[in-house]
């Protein structure tokens, strides 16, 4: 309602434009500049403190560190533009996880690697369709929804693997340390997100997951099989997780039936952060990954400033806070000085 | 849709929205009974006096953690409060600090916990409706704040005591040997349906849950009261501190965490309708005992962890199915 009656009001205002004015309109039409100035700020700060920041082997180890929140992070965002949540992504992270170590040993084959990630992302995607029809046929609500599933998948990561441990052969864990072309390998594979997202966003599919998230029974109307688009999403969803415990796997070379517990929410967060609306139809999937690696140079920045260990939870949450209240205090602002 | 029609429905959908016309809280309360006797089927020694005691002082706990989250989910626009389960932690933390096992001073320090637990709400509420932050992640980032602020406080050192007559008051068996804590329930209860149905607020709060705009434009100063649920969420989370202190008698850093999503659950399976505008505490109520039940039963079946959780959430998947679907589209 708000944002509904401000952009009426920055259309009406044309003469004698402020600098907030603008900053305010590029906020609404590119959702994720907020985001870009955060991450410059962010990585500026991070540099003043870390001068290696920019060399090739702390930025290879960042990234290959954020690579699995920055997948997950993409699955959530497709739901969360379809007018959904998935609160159980991480779930399907320790089940995918646990199922990868117990198909793969140090001595596995390439050929025993691939099928083993097959049906990774089999388990992914049965669990996205699962998500998928509770939320899209049965019509439950995502949130309450997706955390029943949430247990689902957790114990069957404990029936999987009731212990942590495994191990992955070493040429995967060399891939993936691997940076062809002095890049590291988790910018190709960020590359490779941003092109998918980008052929998705002009499919039919993508108009039709906006339309779904926008106004669902709009989109009904007017032809949008809105059941469908939701259930794709969640798959997707599904998908996307599974890719992300791939990541993780080859990132901690072991298995923890527990290790996507803690992935859940920063998922949503990182969603946010990157200027998708919680309540769908709007967003994409840059402003995410610019979110996902917000967060995580947050936490360098913390460690690399010498705050007593103490306060590292509460600074740490205080700028997260601060970052997801940015667009808002523009918009605030930008109210007080209308009137 | 007329009685006629959804009558003539058969088979299971037919069945299921038959069950959709008794009231959520009803239901969920008849399925508690059902649940109960049920569990002697699995372990004869579940279904006797004291067992069902037990339960309802479980359930008890989450039913008024879980309190100010029915307000804020009636409050709608998304309306959700993932800052409950820090408050719970900090409540308790500050009580167990403060009377440092002192009977005198267990007054003060609710007094205190509920003030924090309060002004955590405002603030929750003023980046909710002031700056635009959607309230999941407003009060995900809260909580954060209070681990971190609790972190820098104790610095892990959780040093106090709890005063023996919060111990006695809640855990140990009052008259005709119930618990002290169902009578507070019970007391909330009431206090919640007379806030929901007799007062102005509660009127403002559905209105507001229904739709913001047609409230506006009645008359509801939205802001206000939108603030004033976060608010009083924050408040009872800090009422469920001290409940659950009295219980644990013992404080750590995760204490309220493992009822957060619970507390969310209870609701919804309450019948109250995450998108807000409708439902009530009864059902809350209800959905506690559920859940707890379930919990329970899982537990005295014996089952391995990785079949309890699986159960517990196909369980829930259940009955949401019965109360948790939103509008068909094609309506």
């Amino acid at each position: 309602m708000q944002a509904d009656r401000t952009t009426r009001m920055t259309g009406r205002e044309d003469t004698g434009v402020k600098p907030l004015t603008i900053l305010r309109r590029s906020l609404s039409q590119y959702p994720f500049l907020f985001a870009l100035l955060l991450l410059v700020i962010a990585l500026a700060v991070n540099y003043a403190l870390q001068d290696n920041l920019f060399e090739l082997r702390t930025l290879n180890r960042n990234l290959r560190g954020f690579l699995p929140s920055i997948i997950l992070a993409v699955g959530q965002t497709l739901v969360i533009i379809g007018g959904g949540v998935d609160l159980s992504v991480g779930a399907i992270v320790s089940m995918v996880n646990a199922i990868l170590v117990t198909l793969i040993t140090a001595e596995s084959s390439p050929e025993q690697v691939g099928l083993a990630i097959l049906i990774g992302c089999g388990a992914g995607v049965l669990a996205g369709m699962v998500n998928g029809f509770c939320v899209a046929y049965l019509r439950l609500q995502p949130i309450v929804t997706t955390y029943a599933t949430s247990f689902v998948f957790s114990g069957l990561a404990l029936l999987i693997l009731p212990r942590p441990g495994g191990a992955i052969p070493e040429f995967l864990e060399d891939l993936y340390r691997s940076t062809p072309g002095d890049i590291p390998f988790a910018v190709y594979m960020i590359g490779l997100v941003v092109i998918v997202w980008w052929l998705l966003r002009s499919s039919r599919f993508g108009q039709y997951l906006f339309a779904t998230g926008g106004k669902a029974e709009a989109a009904y109307t007017t032809g949008v099989p809105v059941n469908r688009i939701r259930m794709t999403s969640y798959v997707l969803c599904g998908l996307f997780a599974a890719l992300a415990a791939l990541a993780y796997t080859t990132l901690t070379s072991s298995g923890n039936p527990r290790s996507g517990d803690d992935l859940t929410l920063p998922s949503v967060v990182a969603v946010v952060l990157g200027g998708t609306r919680l309540s769908g139809g709007q967003g994409g999937v840059v402003g995410t990954i610019f979110g996902v690696i917000i967060l995580g140079v947050f936490r360098n920045i913390i460690s690399f400033a010498n705050i007593d260990s103490w306060w590292q939870t509460l600074v740490n949450a205080l700028i997260i806070i601060a970052a997801l209240a940015g667009p808002g205090v523009v918009t605030a602002l930008r109210g007080r000085n209308r009137s | 849709m007329t009685s006629q029609t959804s009558s003539s429905q058969r088979g299971l959908p037919g069945l299921i929205s038959q069950f959709g016309r008794v009231p959520p809280a009803l239901l969920a309360l008849i399925l508690a009974v059902i649940l109960f006797f049920a569990g002697g089927l699995l372990n004869p020694n579940f279904v006797n006096a004291n067992q069902a005691v037990n339960i309802i002082r479980l359930a008890a706990f989450l039913g008024i953690i879980a309190a100010g989250q029915t307000l804020v989910i009636i409050s709608g626009n998304e309306g959700i409060d993932l800052s409950v389960g820090g408050i719970v932690t900090l409540a308790a933390i500050l009580i167990y600090r403060i009377s440092d096992g002192n009977d005198g001073l267990l007054l003060p320090a609710l007094g205190v916990a509920l003030l924090a637990g309060t002004l955590i709400g405002v603030i929750n509420g003023l980046g909710i409706i002031a700056i635009n932050i959607p309230p999941l992640v407003m009060t995900l980032g809260m909580t954060g704040v209070i681990q971190g602020a609790i972190l820098v406080v104790t610095q892990g050192e959780l040093v106090g005591d709890t005063p023996p007559l919060l111990a006695q008051v809640i855990a140990a068996p009052g008259p005709l040997g119930i618990p002290g804590v169902v009578i507070v329930w019970v007391v909330l209860g009431l206090l919640m349906w007379l806030l929901l149905e007799r007062t102005t607020y509660g009127k403002q709060l559905f209105a507001i849950g229904v739709n913001r705009r047609t409230a506006r434009l009645s008359g509801v100063h939205v802001p206000q009261v939108v603030i004033a649920t976060y608010a009083l969420s924050g408040m009872l989370a800090a009422f469920g501190g001290f409940v659950l202190l009295g219980f644990t008698q013992t404080v750590f850093l995760n204490l309220g965490g493992p009822y957060l999503f619970p507390s969310i659950a209870a609701v919804v399976v309450g019948g109250t309708l995450l998108a807000g505008g409708k439902g009530g505490y009864f059902g809350t109520m209800s959905g506690a005992l559920v859940l707890t039940l379930i919990e329970s039963l899982l537990r005295a079946a014996q089952l391995q962890e990785a079949y309890q959780l699986m159960v517990f959430g196909v369980i829930l998947l259940a009955l949401l199915t019965i109360y948790g679907r939103q509008r068909n589209l094609r309506q």
